[in-house]
């Protein structure tokens, strides 16, 4: 139980420590990987719930892709910092205003569980674990059969997106050339080599 | 479990952890002489010959050299990060072996998403190269740096459904359930080499690609890169780039092995084979897997970077999506599909 309990403050600790670094540290580059950081974290905390596949998927996702995304706009970019603090002042308002609001909902949602435990509905699949499942089998239980739809909403919304960007970037840009793979592998020792004779002294005809 | 005990098995855990990072080492030192030895035979050359009987001690000699060399931080760099990069490269690259089993029984963590905690790490690796890549402060580290990440990400995604496939077929994501669940009575016939014939071509071009190796190595392509994102690279730093490479090769080898090749199973299932120790088999494989990847490397050259994004995303991805649907398929079909 101690050990649990070191381990879940050093999680913490860290994951905490991390997030403050994210919006003090003057480099974006530095913000982004205490980013990352904050993420390991919290996958961290989640192994000692006991829900290691969410972990992986975490870091996975959003560590081993969203992330290096991230990492490649803010150096590719060249955000000026400086600038951006310019308007601190004038933000601080709504900042602050987001910020309450957000405090003001965690609170709630704690307070409501410590308040009236029973307002919480019963998640289906929770008693997955003394059905002797580990929690990939549970979580693929519940998700492919219980919200199979709302699964594959969720996937056609991801493949909207997607399209979205595709259409937004896509330019037709005229004088690219492209290569045929077909037709290039196609391509025999006759067609791309011919061999002649080259008298001396005269040269040939290209 | 009292305090006293709790010591034990921390103590127990450090000391095979430790035992497995020697082990791995010197492993890999050996297998980088061999990668060197079998390209000079391909090229009709000697290798390296001089240091020890047959140039035995080669990489050791190396590795002196290496530490003792100055490290050099270029002025523009960002020192910090710059010296970061290697270290999370290589600790990424090491921390995969942690859920391998060798053996029955032998892996340090016989963790219940072993290959999930594998993928988890190895997509982590890229963060080693784009650090090392920016924080050098050079043009030629930078583009080496974004193309090791767009080649790293783009093969995932297909290594990550040959895994699908290889799931499927053995209903579990534990490493050492995968390997029991090849264990049938035909032996070598049974693992799924055989029967993801195709998934294993695709997996295994996915892992030279993944661990930037040739034919894929553009990101260190020394003839337009110099040498990619280690340009700025000196001594130990640099050491610690090319010992990650080189456990990210091998973990690719580890990781085959347990996916196709059965792991530590003997593969002709009966008496005289199955006494030897599984350990052996899982080197012996893992090493010709590792054989394999030499010899790409001195047979096959160099692609062209959009040859190989258009092999990544127009030839894998679609093939292994559909191998996904059809292993999916044909399981449930002849009901061979596990706990089903």
């Amino acid at each position: 139980m101690t050990a649990a309990a070191a381990f879940f403050y050093l999680f913490a600790g860290f994951a905490i420590a991390s997030g403050f670094m994210v919006i003090a540290a003057r480099n974006p580059v530095t913000s982004v990987l205490f980013l990352i950081l904050a993420f390991v974290n919290a996958a961290g905390l989640f192994v000692l719930m006991g829900a290691e596949f969410l972990a992986m998927i975490l870091v996975v996702v959003y560590v081993g892709a969203v992330a290096v995304l991230f990492l490649f706009v803010v150096m590719m970019l060249d955000v000026d910092f400086a600038a951006l603090r310019q308007g601190f002042q004038q933000y601080l308002p709504i900042g602050g205003l987001i910020g309450a609001i957000f405090a003001i909902e965690l609170i709630l949602v704690v307070g409501s569980w410590t308040i009236d435990p029973g307002i919480v509905r019963t998640p289906i699949g929770s008693n997955a674990a003394s059905e002797g499942l580990t929690n990939t089998q549970a979580l693929g239980r519940v998700l492919y059969t219980e919200y199979a739809y709302f699964f594959q909403i969720a996937g056609l919304v991801l493949l909207v997106a997607m399209i979205g960007a595709i259409v937004l970037t896509l330019r037709d840009r005229p004088g690219v050339k492209r290569q045929n793979i077909a037709v290039q592998n196609a391509r025999t020792q006759e067609m791309a080599v011919e061999n002649r004779k080259v008298p001396s002294r005269q040269g040939v005809e290209v | 479990m009292t305090g006293l005990e709790t010591l034990g098995t921390v103590l127990l855990l450090a000391l095979k952890s430790f035992v497995l990072l020697a082990a791995l080492l010197v492993f890999i030192a050996y297998a980088l002489l061999a990668d060197r030895k079998i390209w000079a035979a391909v090229q009709l050359r000697r290798g390296p010959n001089v240091v020890g009987p047959f140039g035995l001690f080669q990489s050791f000699a190396d590795l002196l050299k290496f530490v003792l060399k100055e490290p050099v931080i270029p002025a523009g760099a960002n020192k910090a990060i710059f010296l970061l990069a290697p270290m999370v490269f290589a600790t990424l690259a090491l921390a995969s072996w942690a859920v391998i089993p060798l053996a029955d029984g032998w892996a340090i963590a016989d963790i219940n998403v072993g290959i999930t905690y594998i993928f988890a790490i190895s997509s982590l690796g890229v963060y080693g190269v784009i650090m090392g890549g920016w924080a050098s402060n050079s043009k030629y580290a930078f583009l080496g740096a974004l193309r090791s990440a767009a080649q790293m990400i783009s093969y995932e995604v297909s290594l990550g459904f040959v895994i699908i496939c290889v799931l499927l077929c053995a209903g579990s994501l534990n490493l050492s359930r995968i390997v029991m669940a090849q264990d049938t009575s035909l032996g070598i016939l049974g693992w799924y080499w055989l029967w993801l014939f195709p998934m294993f071509i695709v997996f295994f071009i996915s892992a030279l690609a993944e661990t930037n190796r040739p034919p894929f190595d553009l990101p260190e392509a020394e003839s337009e890169l110099v040498a990619g994102y280690m340009v700025e690279y000196s001594s130990t730093p640099y050491l610690l780039f090319m010992l990650g490479e080189y456990v990210a090769i091998m973990t690719m080898c580890a990781l085959g092995t347990v996916l196709f090749l059965g792991g530590w199973l003997s593969p002709i299932p009966f008496a005289p084979f199955t006494w030897v120790p599984g350990l052996i088999w899982f080197a012996l494989k893992a090493s010709f897997l590792f054989f394999m990847i030499a010899m790409v490397k001195s047979i096959v050259p160099r692609y062209r970077y959009d040859q190989l994004m258009r092999l990544g995303w127009k030839v894998f991805l679609p093939l292994s999506l559909v191998s996904v649907v059809v292993v999916a398929f044909v399981l449930k079909l002849t009901g061979l599909a596990p706990g089903a």
